[in-house]
């Protein structure tokens, strides 16, 4: 992965020093709340409902165990003992005193780490498939192009006041596991007829009040433009994007007011102009950074397989753990596995300081040192040999991380919802806490298959929920909680908005909804294998309110 | 009308109250109820104030009630900065007061 050069020790160092003095002045009351809230906020200070709250970047989710082990002291000494993997790939700390904050800062540091650009109008944290560098249907490993991209953003002095927050995912394989078309640029790499890499160049996606899927303004852009183009597209925005109205300040809106072509025009036109700029990447630049993402050296280790096969037998908790959570490398004689954040009835997302230490130990002994943080609030130990699968598993039964519901439909995504968010209008986590026990039967889960829930508390959408398959939206009416629930929603490469399927329920009936929901897709699917995805494609919402409201709904 | 003074104390970050005894309180408990305009009026120049002192951030006035004799306040969001996480009940006040009765 990825070390620091002088350079970025210098300027991560510098910022630690800048942010301590800036914190000092503020708590001596030499500068105001005013002046000091967007510096705090520019190190991913917040302040939330019972604490501040610090959100650290963890570049394109990849991470290594004196990275996590980090995480976990500061989660021990400085927090609460447990930190909480985020949809964009980061962790946040829900209770450190902004006193301590410097501290933290010098202590991410000092393990290449900073919470730099987690917040404000800026480039956030590029995010990236979480399975990059392992996964057997990759084409290249995104990642390098993600850290040319972290580069080139970071503390840009052009990108430092965009209109609104800009947040860009790669991915390099055709299942798109990053969520590329609800981004603000998603760029899928890939290879065209003469077998040179580049990418398609989705813009405009987004979640949020106004969700929108991304259009593909090129279908491919050789690796060589990366910078030349995104930059044009950065300046278009730039120039045109609405600041008169935060709600209407995101590229997706002005992508879609422009207009698609039009919008592909101006781009192209302001490419003109840099294409052959300094932007255009020198290959040599190109392949020194890749060779930091160059793929672990795996040993064959053959003897895995007939020793798996038999282990399964044996052992069927272990059997569904691999079926469900280990899936195929590039390497056939390692797997990639999925660590489930979401044990039953759990809080999805959060890892105490004795779970991530042991992840790093893990990491460490049987996965070549690496660690990756999912969007969909799970750990991942990218290279483990198909002989060392049981060592692994029994590791994390221990530490109640051996959860086998990868994808399914206790594999929740929630944000933290109004038990910790000062934006939230309603509480996410107990409600995937319920849904979670409700439908807690391995057995069950295995039935329903392939299910994502996902849930906001409010309509900032960082819980996802417009992608979910089920995805529910709390929102505020007359002071109670009510949840509304959408369906049809997909964040791959059929993306799909999910569209409200009625009025909303309270919190002790919205799971029973859900499992409504479920029971009526289990009714009509033609087959096990017809996903609820698929089959929700197949018939539409019409089956599912008749179920959620009774016939009667059709008139209203 | 019934309301009270909250904020977040600016060195932590943790949810105070404004107490009778015109300290920032930890628990909600003792919070200074407002009763008519002219003490909500003071609530808020107290807020102003306390602000400008450098203590607490985030000021805000918000409605409470009173519930067997104890502070109620009306939004859930209110209630769980007087608690702590629903879900996690030895986070929070709640856990740091065992007695805290705000929900």
């Amino acid at each position: 992965m990825y070390r620091y050069d002088e350079f970025d020790h210098d300027f991560v160092g510098q910022r630690v020093a800048q942010y301590r003095d800036q914190v000092e002045r503020r708590l001596s009351g030499e500068i105001t709340e005013d002046a000091f809230k967007p510096l705090r906020l520019m190190n991913g200070v917040y302040l939330q409902l019972h604490a501040y709250m610090l959100r650290v970047a963890i570049p394109y989710g990849t991470l290594n165990s004196t990275q996590m082990r980090r995480l976990a002291r500061i989660a021990r000494d400085y927090d609460k003992g447990y930190g909480h993997f985020t949809t964009r790939q980061n962790i946040q700390f829900n209770w450190p005193k902004l006193s301590d904050t410097p501290a933290i800062l010098e202590e991410l540091a000092e393990v290449e780490m900073h919470a730099i650009q987690t917040s404000g109008n800026c480039i956030r944290n590029v995010s990236a498939d979480h399975f990059s560098g392992a996964a057997a249907d990759e084409v290249a490993d995104p990642r390098p192009y993600a850290e040319i991209l972290r580069q080139w953003s970071s503390n840009h002095p052009e990108y430092s006041f965009l209109p609104r927050k800009f947040k860009i995912a790669v991915t390099g394989a055709e299942r798109d596991r990053a969520a590329i078309q609800v981004h603000d640029i998603g760029l899928h790499l890939k290879r065209n007829e003469a077998g040179e890499l580049g990418f398609a160049v989705y813009v405009g996606g987004g979640q949020g009040r106004t969700p929108m899927i991304a259009r593909k303004i090129r279908d491919f852009l050789p690796e060589a433009d990366l910078l030349s183009y995104t930059t044009a597209i950065m300046r278009v925005y730039n120039l045109n994007g609405r600041r008169d109205n935060k709600y209407k300040a995101r590229i997706k809106i002005l992508v879609h007011e422009t207009g698609e072509a039009e919008f592909a025009r101006q781009v192209e036109a302001e490419w003109d102009k840099l294409k052959a700029s300094e932007l255009k990447l020198p290959d040599a630049d190109l392949r020194a950074i890749a060779a930091y993402f160059a793929p672990p050296e795996l040993q064959d280790r053959a003897e895995g397989w007939a020793g798996l096969a038999a282990r399964k037998k044996d052992d069927e908790g272990f059997a569904s753990w691999v079926r469900q959570n280990v899936t195929p490398h590039k390497h056939p004689d390692y797997g990639v596995v999925t660590i489930s954040l979401k044990p039953i009835g759990g809080v999805p997302g959060d890892a105490t300081d004795v779970q991530m230490e042991a992840i790093a130990d893990l990491a460490e002994r049987y996965s070549h040192d690496e660690i990756r943080v999912s969007h969909e609030q799970n750990l991942v130990l990218p290279h483990v040999a198909l002989a060392d699968l049981e060592k692994v598993y029994h590791a994390l039964l221990e530490q109640d991380l051996a959860t086998a519901n990868a994808g399914l439909i206790t594999d929740i995504i929630a944000c933290p919802g109004l038990d910790y968010c000062a934006l939230a209008n309603a509480r996410s986590i107990p409600v995937a806490q319920e849904i979670s026990n409700r439908f807690a039967s391995a057995q069950r889960q295995q039935e329903i298959g392939a299910l994502k829930i996902k849930i906001s508390g409010c309509i900032n959408a960082c819980g996802h929920h417009h992608v979910g398959h089920i995805g529910l939206l709390g929102v505020e009416k007359k002071g109670a909680e009510l949840y509304q629930i959408t369906l049809g929603g997909s964040g791959d490469e059929n993306t799909s908005i999910g569209q409200i399927v009625g009025r909303g329920f309270e919190p002790e009936k919205v799971t029973d909804a859900v499992e409504t929901i479920v029971d009526t897709y289990l009714g009509l699917r033609e087959s096990a294998e017809e996903t609820f995805i698929d089959a929700y494609r197949r018939v539409g919402p019409e089956p599912f309110k008749e179920a959620l409201y009774g016939k009667t709904s059709r008139a209203a | 009308m019934m309301k009270v003074l909250t904020a977040n104390r600016l060195t932590d970050g943790i949810a105070v109250w404004l107490g009778a005894n015109g300290r920032w309180l930890e628990r909600i408990d003792h919070a200074l109820i407002a009763r008519h305009r002219e003490a909500v009026d003071a609530l808020e120049q107290a807020g102003q104030s306390a602000f400008h002192d450098n203590l607490i951030v985030d000021v805000a006035v918000i409605d409470v009630d009173e519930v067997d004799g104890e502070i109620y306040p009306i939004r859930l969001r209110e209630r769980i900065r007087a608690k702590g996480p629903t879900f996690r009940t030895d986070l929070g006040k709640q856990a740091e007061f065992q007695q805290a009765s705000a929900a």
